[in-house]
């Protein structure tokens, strides 16, 4: 659908304003009592294999660091293409997720792997920057061959008001992810849940991204104090959702940061399951952001499987 | 597909064959035995006593003697030494007093184990600290006991209302003699355990098992002082004639039929969260219920399709199930009238729809139900089904929601949702109802009082007014 068919009106920073605003309310205390409800599922046996094993389809394996090189890159593709030395029917991860500049060498270490490449981009993780180099970091990117590009949204024009502003960006965004030839990269929008503050922000920054093309809304860059929490994701989950009810379209969500343990990788899998429905339960639409994550899943899968806890020694480090 | 599977509660409860009555300290000889069932099973758990006039005479008795000669005489600094003791160890042997209660009474284990046992601990902290400052509850310098407290508690929760009346009771130096509902008595008679754990004077805690006859030989008995009840507005009625002319001061903690008001302007993810907890709550075996689902006409639509879909996600089954969110319903009587109760409200005009879930072979059980289009004169706007079941009516306007939902004989309790505040203040303080939730729904605290207008009786329980009902001005 159209967004100006969506919004029912000219688009103008008064009519997304007015739209944005429009959309329920959400309680704080109600919207957390529920995550914390969900969050005492108790997930055992075949239920607790077939999440680990999902969990790690759904990772996006992650470094984002300063002092990332190839041969980090590298390392990190090789635990992703092989994530259990004894296991060949381990899962593996959806994709590894880097910066813009380390898209060559993962794309050659993953080789024909389906392992896809994501790249952050658009002066991740503050996007403060011009349009201009939002866009060539953009294009770099996927010039590079990244199969999904992380883009952040100008929380600083959100926070004043300014959605059109936001929803140009990211249009542009779409546009850049464009190939010529083959497919165009896959977009997630970065909100930074932990930037906008109020769940009623959280919930109009899901719409507004929606509207403005996402194939994903993901919650943060790692990057600062607050990142991916349970009540955060359901809310995300929720707009997915409703936005399917309205428009027809499945849009993704992509939790990132702070979620290290199989636990929690349950539980978010448990308010997937309850909150947007089971067709959400793939790779294609759900996703983690994580790098700490996958050695605990994986050592819990261990466990499940040999009926042993090996401990940290037994699984690489990456 | 992500099913969960089996998550079952370890059985960490043991009964004994048979129970005696809790009489002065120790339990009798188990006589005139009737068995006690899992209602999600049917299978029987204990073989309990029914008492008889004879058994609450000596119970009576116990208690009056444990008053004059030792708990009346304890100051309320002891007296609060042991209310804390039992506090600890219901905490110490909180799984188990989760799991009893869960097989007896067929609430899943969840409910139990976060919320029942939980909140009657928590009645006994708070009012373990009221014990020694009773010149604080409002009555003056030095108030008094009242005696002999006669307390009948019912099924539907029934550790926490023994709780509600225990410890207030007990914190203002009356004795007691309790009886639980015939269906449920197990965790009462795991209680009589803990107070001899507790090593609490003989007498001052005396529990008598056993049906209506037992109930009402208990509230009739002349040397009692207080009456406390909470149960049906039926049983309610008779008690309050029963009660009449003597001077036994009386609490009743009767039925309710409560509003739950959805405006347009609700945070309404949340509002469904609370319209499914506030009447799927332990199967709507809650007097404060929100039974009566009042939503605005412009989203009724909308809210429907959304709460139908949650209805969808209701995990009904073994209680024992951690994932479990509906269980069974309490007796094979209750389920009649439930059963009866729908099928008369759909023949005057109720749409009602349940979502698909198995039904376990034994035991009693019924799936979560709305039933849509619901006029106010329908029976199931007016009755209180006490059971999985919403009663959605629309309305169109505020003043329309108030006298929607005033237009019931009961006046327990009320739920408003809306993001407007003046509003919500407005009509909370239209509405004739005990407890007025906003943006939520069943929240209990040990420091808020609890309690009725009209046919949903009179008194409160909990906080500082709580007290006053066990307390009378110092001489």
């Amino acid at each position: 659908m159209q967004a100006e068919e969506i919004v029912g009106s000219r688009l103008t920073n008064q009519s997304l304003s007015r739209w944005l605003h429009s959309l329920p309310g959400v309680d704080k205390v109600g919207l957390e009592a529920r995550a914390a409800s969900l969050a005492t599922r108790s997930i055992k046996t075949t239920s607790k294999v077939w999440g680990l094993d999902m969990a790690i389809k759904m990772m996006d394996l992650t470094t984002l660091e300063g002092m990332d090189t190839p041969q980090r890159v590298r390392s990190l593709c090789q635990k992703a293409m092989t994530p259990d030395m004894d296991d060949p029917e381990c899962p593996t991860p959806a994709a590894i997720c880097v910066y813009g500049d380390m898209v060559p060498h993962a794309k050659a270490a993953l080789g024909k792997s389906k392992i896809h490449v994501a790249a952050v981009a658009t002066a991740f993780p503050s996007g403060r920057a011009s349009m201009k180099v939002k866009l060539q970091d953009t294009k770099d990117a996927v010039a590079f061959g990244a199969d999904e590009i992380d883009m952040v949204i100008d929380r600083g024009a959100f926070l004043s008001g300014n959605y059109l502003e936001v929803f140009k960006q990211i249009q542009a965004v779409k546009q850049a992810c464009q190939r010529p030839k083959g497919k165009p990269a896959h977009l997630k929008v970065i909100l930074e849940t932990g930037e906008l503050q109020t769940y009623d922000n959280i919930r109009r920054a899901s719409y507004l991204a929606m509207l403005a093309g996402a194939d994903f809304i993901k919650t943060s860059t790692g990057k600062v104090t607050v990142n991916a929490t349970l009540p955060i994701t359901l809310l995300m989950l929720e707009a997915v959702r409703d936005w399917f009810d309205q428009t027809g379209e499945l849009i993704g969500v992509k939790p990132a940061g702070g979620i290290r343990t199989a636990k929690d990788a349950l539980r978010y899998l448990v308010v997937v399951k309850e909150t947007a429905g089971e067709r959400w339960l793939t790779p294609e639409l759900f996703r983690f952001g994580a790098s700490s994550l996958l050695n605990d899943v994986l050592m819990q899968r261990k466990k499940l499987l040999t009926k042993t806890y090996l401990g940290p020694d037994y699984v690489s480090v990456d | 597909m992500f099913d969960y599977a089996p998550a079952p509660e370890a059985k960490l409860a043991s009964f004994q064959k048979s129970y005696g009555h809790f009489i002065g300290g120790k339990f009798t000889k188990p006589a005139n035995l009737y068995p006690t069932i899992n209602p999600a099973t049917e299978e029987v758990l204990a073989q309990i006593s029914h008492g008889t006039a004879k058994d609450v005479d000596l119970a009576v008795k116990a208690a009056r003697s444990s008053f004059e000669k030792v708990w009346g005489k304890l100051s309320g600094a002891e007296r609060g030494k042991y209310l804390y003791r039992i506090a600890r160890i219901m905490q110490e042997r909180a799984r188990e007093l989760a799991v009893a209660e869960t097989l007896n009474n067929g609430k899943p284990i969840k409910e139990t184990r976060d919320f029942d046992v939980p909140t009657a601990v928590s009645w006994f902290f708070y009012y373990a600290g009221w014990a020694d400052k009773l010149d604080h509850a409002g009555l003056g310098h030095n108030p008094q006991a009242l005696g002999v407290a006669a307390q009948v508690v019912p099924w539907n929760f029934p550790l926490m209302m023994l709780a509600w009346k225990i410890a207030p009771a007990l914190a203002a130096g009356n004795t007691i003699v309790l009886k639980p509902s015939e269906t449920t008595p197990l965790s009462a008679l795991l209680f009589a355990e803990i107070c001899q754990q507790a090593e609490l004077p003989e007498g001052v805690v005396n529990i008598v098992t056993g049906f209506g006859d037992t109930g009402a030989a208990l509230v009739g008995h002349k040397d009692v002082n207080k009456v406390a009840f909470t149960g049906s507005t039926e049983v309610g009625k008779i008690i309050a004639k029963q009660v009449a002319g003597s001077n036994k001061k009386v609490t009743l903690e009767l039925g309710g039929k409560a509003a739950n008001i959805v405006f347009d302007d609700a945070p309404i993810d949340q509002a469904i969260e609370g319209v499914i907890n506030g009447i799927f709550f332990n199967q709507g075996h809650v007097c404060c219920a929100g039974s009566r689902l009042l939503i605005q006409e412009s989203i009724h639509d909308e809210f429907i399709k959304k709460l139908k879909r949650r209805m969808n996600t209701l995990r009904l089954g073994n209680p024992m199930d951690k994932n479990t969110d509906v269980g069974a319903i309490n007796s094979a009587d209750q389920l009649a009238k439930i059963k009866k109760l729908v099928k008369k409200g759909v023949s005057e005009g109720g749409e009602l729809w349940q979502p698909e879930c198995k039904i376990p072979r034994n035991g009693f059980w019924f799936a979560p139900a709305i039933v849509d289009n619901v006029s106010p004169a329908n029976t199931v706007a007016r009755e209180e089904i006490f059971g999985p079941v919403l009663s959605v009516i629309t309305f169109r306007t505020p003043a329309e929601a108030v006298t929607k939902a005033n237009n019931t004989e009961y006046g327990l309790s009320a739920g408003i949702w809306t993001e407007k505040g003046s509003k919500m203040l407005k009509l909370a303080d239209q509405l004739n109802a005990g407890v007025i939730w906003s943006n939520t729904f069943n929240q209990f605290d040990p420091t808020s009082p609890f309690g009725g207008f009209k046919e949903s009786g009179y008194g409160r329980e909990g906080g500082r007014q709580g007290l006053l009902s066990y307390l009378k001005a110092g001489k």
